[in-house]
């Protein structure tokens, strides 16, 4: 069974916590069903009306009730109840009411029809789609600290190995902290009805080790790629709607309705994650949006063979 | 014992047959009709007729969901399918379907000649009935000036701000908030009319001690109906005025709230889905005890479950929103909420048990469908614990989870027991048996697709998998449990379509049920089938909540025990 996205293999402190939580819950409702299911099959099988009874006209014995078994069916479930409920409010209040260390990394989620935009304030990065963070270890974990708001409809950030889903809502600030111990790459999707892409809406989350993080942090801190061989895409790039869209760090690129393509050349995916960055999947995104998103909200941009081939090469040098 | 006169007639006798009228005639008397089981019957037709094109959207997309990265349907087209599935199946089919059988019942349950309120109750329905046609107008009429998409694509929830005329320009999400909003206005008639008719119509003898259960349980449910339709359609008039009025209640561009459509909605869908369920719960306590032939188990204790989980499914709604960041306090009391209402589900679970045990219990297909249910909404209550637990709502939230519950209880649970009630009173209402054979390959098909489709749709859910995805990656492990899962839909559709040729086949060629098929104990079953116009010659006394039964036994009536 695969292992990506499946909510019994946590990889961090909020799923553990939930998923030490469900097993207390399945141990409990297995019992329960255990029990109901045996009685009640036990008096189907017991109580049928057998061949012999059907010449015995005779009604069985009729039973009202009983005021000390309606209180005993009561009474254990409530019992039940209680000791569910403290379990899971200890939970709740550890996950959400958790103390924020002072050296927790702050990133900003928004979401948008249908891709997502992270921001690092106190860093100055800003990416797209594919989210970096560190790991930290047992004695020293760093939680990554995610603000949470949407640019347009609902969506919500769910990544299963890290931590339950929290919705990105227009106009409401959320928050969730995820901080995953090993290094890897964790998937989840949009968890929240948002529109037509809905299904597309993927994400990919990068737990570094503190020093790559750094490194890919510094990295993202450089202004775009001046690859000279790639001159004719820019140029193109720039004199295009793309511009009014996009921001590549360093041109006069500065659009923010649409995904930050200043390092686009160093993400494995295009699309928000639907299909392997490549030249020529970078080519056929340009030409037409809706060749991988039906509904994805950039428009085909309607350029020639020659013009898309050049900025699909340019796109690829943006590391 | 001294003779005295009947006070209950059982009219063994089938209604006289009249002369075959003219077709303009016979339709002439349905639409102008104010009798309650002829509406009764037209809510039910009415909403068979839109479970078939529901149940085919649910094909429909469970053939696009079968492999990964299908490209049967667009995804415009499949936001379309579960739009419309969601919204048919819960306004157009399950409350049709619950207040046709409530219509029909209640009244001949409780010794009366029609509801309280007649015309009332066919303006009910027919308001209800043009609520569902115009939703699927929109299929003609939804494009609008646009050309935008057709049939509403926002979900049965419809969450704001995607309901906003930036992100759903055309008129298909207005024809949905004006189908939904008509629907609301028949449930509210007919709610009203259920209780006025439970309180004022009785027969004599007839105390609130005596009622049958199935009609304490519709007081319950329209009782909630009452107060839930109210905030539903407040929101959708709210919504119309922030798509054509220039209002801002869900406008988050100009500051209004996506949070607040959430709550005006689930404090309407929260205790819906009790509205449905309450009606099942009421078949059951009618069907298990026939086919037990023991009196129900607890009498008072299950009219207080009752009453109580109406009252504490008002305050659970916001279990449906532990995902939208409303802080560790609200997520807790809503947490404790749900799981309290367990409690009152479970004594109805365990109150049937009793009733079957020291039974003799005649496994026919009514009674098969309700043993079922038994199972089947034991587990949809589980599973519905497990999502009562916050964090582990966390996860499984609008994921495939919550459709495998949700379906577990709406199928599993309501749409088994309304089979039940087919098998059970459909003699009543035709006069003809329905063939118990038909009936057994019917219950076992529709078993079979069942399990397979509701229990392996649990686990795409804890693998990962979110609702309302017209496709999915290759890579998640994800196509064996949804080819699985669609392979149940089709021994579902074969099942469905036996159940419906049995109802046609039994209509000309059914054995005569005669009044009482059943040895059953409620004054349903002491008039003719189907009942005159007039339900009952003289209005029956009783004595009981059994008055059948006292008939049957003189010697041993109930009204000696009765507590």
């Amino acid at each position: 069974m695969s292992q990506v996205t499946n909510i019994f293999a946590p990889a961090a402190t909020p799923a553990h916590a939930i998923f030490h939580l469900s097993l207390l819950v399945l141990g409990i409702t297995s019992c329960i069903f255990l029990v109901v299911s045996g009685l009640l099959l036990y008096a189907l099988i017991r109580f049928r009306n057998r061949a012999s009874a059907t010449s015995d006209p005779q009604e069985p014995a009729q039973i009202y009730g009983s005021n000390q078994i309606e209180l005993s069916w009561t009474v254990i479930p409530v019992l039940i109840v209680v000791m569910l409920f403290l379990a899971t409010a200890r939970i709740i209040f550890s996950t959400e009411n958790a103390p924020k260390p002072s050296d927790a990394l702050d990133i900003t989620v928004i979401g948008h029809q249908f891709w997502w935009e992270y921001r690092y304030p106190k860093l100055g990065v800003v990416t797209a789609n594919e989210l970096h963070i560190p790991t930290g270890d047992a004695a020293h974990p760093i939680p990554s600290y995610l603000t949470m708001s949407s640019a347009d409809t609902d969506h919500s950030f769910w990544v299963p190995r890290l931590a339950g889903k929290m919705d990105l809502i227009p106009n409401k600030i959320n928050t969730m902290w995820i901080d995953p111990l090993e290094p890897g790459l964790f998937l989840g999707q949009c968890g929240q009805y948002c529109g037509t892409q809905h299904a597309k809406m993927l994400i990919r989350v990068y737990a570094d080790r503190p020093a790559q993080f750094a490194a890919w942090v510094a990295h993202q801190l450089q202004p775009a790629a001046q690859d000279p061989a790639a001159a004719e895409g820019q140029a193109v790039f720039l004199r295009n709607a793309c511009i009014s869209c996009h921001t590549v760090a360093g041109t006069t690129a500065a659009g923010r309705f649409g995904p930050d393509l200043t390092h686009v050349g160093g993400r494995d995916t295009i699309a928000s994650g639907s299909v392997p960055n490549t030249a020529a999947n970078l080519r056929a995104f340009v030409d037409n949006p809706a060749h991988f998103k039906p509904g994805a909200l950039m428009p085909e941009m309607h350029l020639n063979a020659h013009d898309l081939d050049a900025v699909a090469a340019y796109l690829t040098t943006l590391k | 014992m001294a003779t005295q006169t009947p006070e209950i007639e059982i009219l063994n006798q089938s209604t006289p047959t009249e002369p075959r009228h003219p077709w303009l005639e016979v339709l002439h008397g349905w639409v102008t009709t104010v009798d309650h089981k002829k509406i009764g019957l037209m809510y039910i037709g009415y909403a068979l007729l839109f479970l078939v094109i529901a149940g085919v959207e649910a094909l429909l997309m469970r053939v696009q969901l079968a492999i990964p990265n299908n490209t049967f349907v667009s995804p415009q087209v499949f936001n379309r399918l579960f739009t419309m599935h969601g919204t048919t199946m819960v306004f157009f089919v399950g409350m049709p379907i619950l207040f046709g059988f409530g219509n029909y019942l209640i009244p001949l349950m409780i010794g009366a000649r029609d509801m309280a309120f007649p015309r009332l109750n066919a303006f009910s329905f027919w308001i209800s009935a043009f609520g569902g046609l115009l939703l699927y107008f929109s299929f003609l009429g939804g494009d609008g000036l646009y050309g935008a998409g057709n049939a509403p694509d926002v979900g049965w929830f419809a969450y704001a701000p995607l309901t906003s005329r930036v992100f759903s320009p055309g008129h298909s999400t207005d024809y949905w908030t004006l189908a939904v909003l008509l629907s609301g206005v028949g449930s509210v008639g007919t709610a009203l009319n259920i209780i006025a008719t439970a309180i004022c119509m009785r027969c004599p003898g007839m105390k609130m001690s005596r009622l049958p259960l199935l009609v304490w349980l519709y007081i319950v449910t329209s009782g909630l109906a009452l107060i839930i339709v109210s905030p539903l359609t407040a929101a959708q008039i709210m919504l119309m005025l922030d798509r054509y009025a220039g209002a801002h209640f869900f406008d988050t561009q100009a500051g209004g709230s996506a949070v607040l459509w959430m709550h005006f909605f689930w404090i309407f869908g929260h205790p819906e889905v009790y509205v449905l369920v309450l009606p099942a719960f009421a078949f059951a306590n009618e069907i298990i005890p026939v086919f037990s032939r023991k009196a129900i188990f607890g009498y008072p204790a299950m009219v207080a479950a009752s009453v109580g989980i109406g009252f504490i499914s008002l305050s659970v709604w916001a279990h449906h929103m532990f995902t939208v960041g409303l802080g560790a306090g609200a997520n807790t009391f809503f947490t404790l909420a749900t799981m309290v209402i367990a409690v009152p589900t479970g004594i109805k679970i365990f109150n049937w048990l009793a009733t079957l045990w020291g039974g003799r219990i005649h496994f026919t297909v009514a009674m098969m469908f309700a043993v079922g249910f038994l199972f089947q909404f034991l587990i949809a209550g589980l599973t519905g614990i497990m999502l009562s637990v916050s964090p582990l709502d966390w996860q499984l939230s609008g994921s495939y989870f919550v459709v495998a519950h949700f379906h577990y209880v709406l199928v599993g649970a309501i749409l088994f027991m309304i089979f039940s009630a087919f098998y059970y009173w459909y003699p009543k209402m035709s006069g003809r048996m329905l063939s118990e054979k038909i009936g057994k390959w019917h219950f076992w098909l529709f078993l079979i697709g069942f399990h397979l489709t509701f229990d392996f749709m649990h686990v795409p859910g804890i693998l990962g998998m979110p609702r309302r995805v017209y496709t999915y990656e290759a890579d998640r492990g994800w196509m064996i449990w949804n080819v699985i899962v669609s392979s149940g839909a089709i021994f579902q559709t074969i099942g469905t379509l036996l159940f419906v040729y049995n109802m046609i086949r039994a209509y000309f060629k059914g054995p005569i049920a005669g009044a009482d098929p059943w040895d059953a104990w409620t004054l349903e079953w002491a008039t003719s089938s189907p009942p005159p116009d007039y339900n009952f010659e003289t209005i029956p006394t009783i004595r009981s909540r059994r008055p059948l039964w006292d008939l049957k036994h003189p010697e041993d009536p109930d009204s000696n025990y009765e507590f």
